[in-house]
């Protein structure tokens, strides 16, 4: 699970870390204007409006409406092909950069159309952090991996402050525990879901407003699944969550909003307790029921 | 949800529980009828039957228990079969206190068969307990085609138990203030009355369950009630001079 933000001209998802941190991004600001820690408000985090989305001519979403409240886990549900990790996709622009892929319609954050004519990319991706199904942390040691963001964004302006910001990182993601005496130590070096809990520090680090998962559990054994999820369940206090899983126990256990797709419509959304027991569309139904694959 | 699971097995299970529900709840109907009769026939022996028989309907619930705790652990139902699974435990458990009541008339008959005759209690007691064996026969109905007009219906018609009840009580509460000797055999009587009025409330229990299993969302608590047992009183008339 790795925190990218893509460039926009990259041809496919890439794990150097320039491209990632947004290196040669106008950065200067990123520390005093990057607003973390807002209280809950009535008002969604991310509004979809309309959404489509073509992959060479052929839809793979339709009409998309969904509001991504603030401070909560929503949890994207659906069988494979559904369209649910393109939706995701789609809140960061990672879209962009796959050839023939074509998004219409509107998605703000916090009020701003991020597909409008002049957004900052790769600020977008700092604002909406990503991370993957598999850990993947740089083949660096485990402070420069959490670092790396923050300094590429000027964040830290000495030594101490770059201190507080990976160890807080390191904290927040359940991590620091295990790693105090190892900060150099590479982050390959730590288990897989360590590797996990550390991509989320890094993602962390560089003090995004609602950071995506998909499939944040699918590589990990049940032990390091159960901090991961108790990990989420913690940043959603002061993070904006949005992860695809495969699982509708994790769903289930993790989320407070759910929203289930299948085959390219997003059939049925609302509170996860009220889907889970009772689904008002028959194909939610069906699927959570494990009557359709 | 008329289609199958992808897991078969899981079908079979839960047709499995559907079975067993229809099982447990015809043999406490059966129950209640032979405790009933026992009363109106003074049948010691068939008392003796019932009260033995009442082992099975507590086995009956064990494997319910392990059936639906074994599916929630394994299966982890969701939505719909999340709701019949939990319906069918609490189901399972109010079949079985019908079970034990049904057993406690028995028990009470057993006494009462070397009492005098009190009136037509007994009687009135019958056609109580031939409104409640309907309502059991019901709601068996009513969860195995998951029809929640029937499940109303039959938790509208508690009514009429409550009401008979209530009139039951003041009736043998006349009869032990006419004669102290009526008070042993009116007391098992009361309990009785009592018994089968509780049997309604169980019923009208699995009706809600039948409900909320199908619809999802729980009945309203607006339903006509006919018990007035606690605040019934009964003046003595004057005292009689000896």
């Amino acid at each position: 699970m790795t925190l990218v933000a893509l460039k926009p001209s990259s041809p496919n998802q890439t794990l150097d870390p320039q491209a990632e941190t947004g290196a040669g991004a106008e950065a200067e600001n990123e520390s005093e204007d990057t607003p973390i820690m807002e209280p809950s408000s009535h008002h969604p985090r991310i509004s979809v409006r309309d959404v489509n989305v073509y992959y060479a001519g052929k839809q793979a979403l339709k009409s998309v409406d969904l509001d991504i409240p603030p401070n909560q886990v929503t949890a994207l549900i659906g069988p494979s092909g559904c369209g649910k990790s393109t939706f995701l996709r789609c809140l960061n622009r990672m879209n962009d950069v796959i050839e023939g892929c074509q998004v219409t319609g509107q998605i703000e954050l916090d009020g701003e159309d991020i597909y409008a004519k002049g957004m900052d990319v790769v600020s977008l991706r700092a604002r909406v952090g990503i991370v993957f199904q598999k850990p993947n942390p740089f083949p660096k040691s485990i402070y420069d991996n959490v670092s790396y963001g923050p300094r590429i964004h000027r964040m830290a302006r000495n030594r101490d402050e770059m201190d507080e910001i990976v160890m807080t990182s390191l904290e927040r993601a359940g991590l620091l525990q295990e790693v105090r005496d190892r900060l150099n130590a590479p982050g390959t070096s730590l288990s897989g879901g360590q590797q996990q809990r550390l991509c989320i520090a890094r993602a962390i680090a560089v003090a995004p407003e609602v950071i995506l998962m998909d499939e944040p559990c699918s590589a990990l054994d049940p032990i390091a699944t159960a901090k991961v999820e108790e990990l989420i369940d913690e940043l959603r206090h002061n993070y904006t969550i949005v992860m695809v899983t495969h699982s509708m126990q994790q769903a289930a256990r993790v989320s407070q909003t759910t929203a289930f797709f299948h085959l390219g419509d997003l059939v049925e959304k609302g509170d996860t307790e009220r889907i889970f027991t009772n689904p008002t569309d028959d194909r939610t139904e069906a699927y959570i029921t494990g009557r359709i694959g | 949800m008329e289609s199958d699971h992808i897991v078969q097995s899981y079908d079979e299970e839960l047709a499995r529980l559907n079975n067993m529900i229809a099982e447990m709840g015809g043999l406490t109907e059966q129950q209640l009828a032979g405790a009933i009769d026992t009363l109106m026939r003074r049948d010691k022996e068939q008392a003796e039957k019932i009260i033995s028989r009442d082992k099975k309907v507590d086995d009956y619930e064990a494997e319910i228990d392990a059936m639906t705790i074994r599916m929630l652990a394994l299966r982890q139902p969701m939505a719909e079969d999340l709701r019949i699974v939990i319906a069918t435990l609490k189901i399972a458990s109010n079949l079985e206190r019908v079970g034990d009541y049904a057993k406690n008339i028995a028990k009470r008959a057993q006494t009462l068969s070397a009492s005098p005759i009190i009136g037509d209690a007994t009687y009135s007691l019958a056609r109580m307990g031939n409104i409640v064996q309907g309502m059991i026969k019901n709601v068996l109905d009513a969860y195995l085609q998951r029809d929640i007009h029937m499940a109303v219906d039959v938790r509208d018609r508690d009514e009429d138990v409550d009401r008979l009840h209530t009139s039951l009580f003041r009736e043998l509460l006349t009869y032990m203030m006419e004669d102290p000797r009526n008070i042993t055999p009116c007391t098992h009587l009361l309990f009785i009355a009592k018994n089968v009025e509780r049997i309604g409330d169980h019923v009208t229990g699995i009706a809600e369950q039948i409900y909320f299993m199908v619809q999802g969302e729980m009945l309203d608590d607006e339903r006509p009630k006919g018990d007035q047992t606690s605040f019934t009183v009964v003046e003595p008339g004057p005292a009689k001079n000896d």
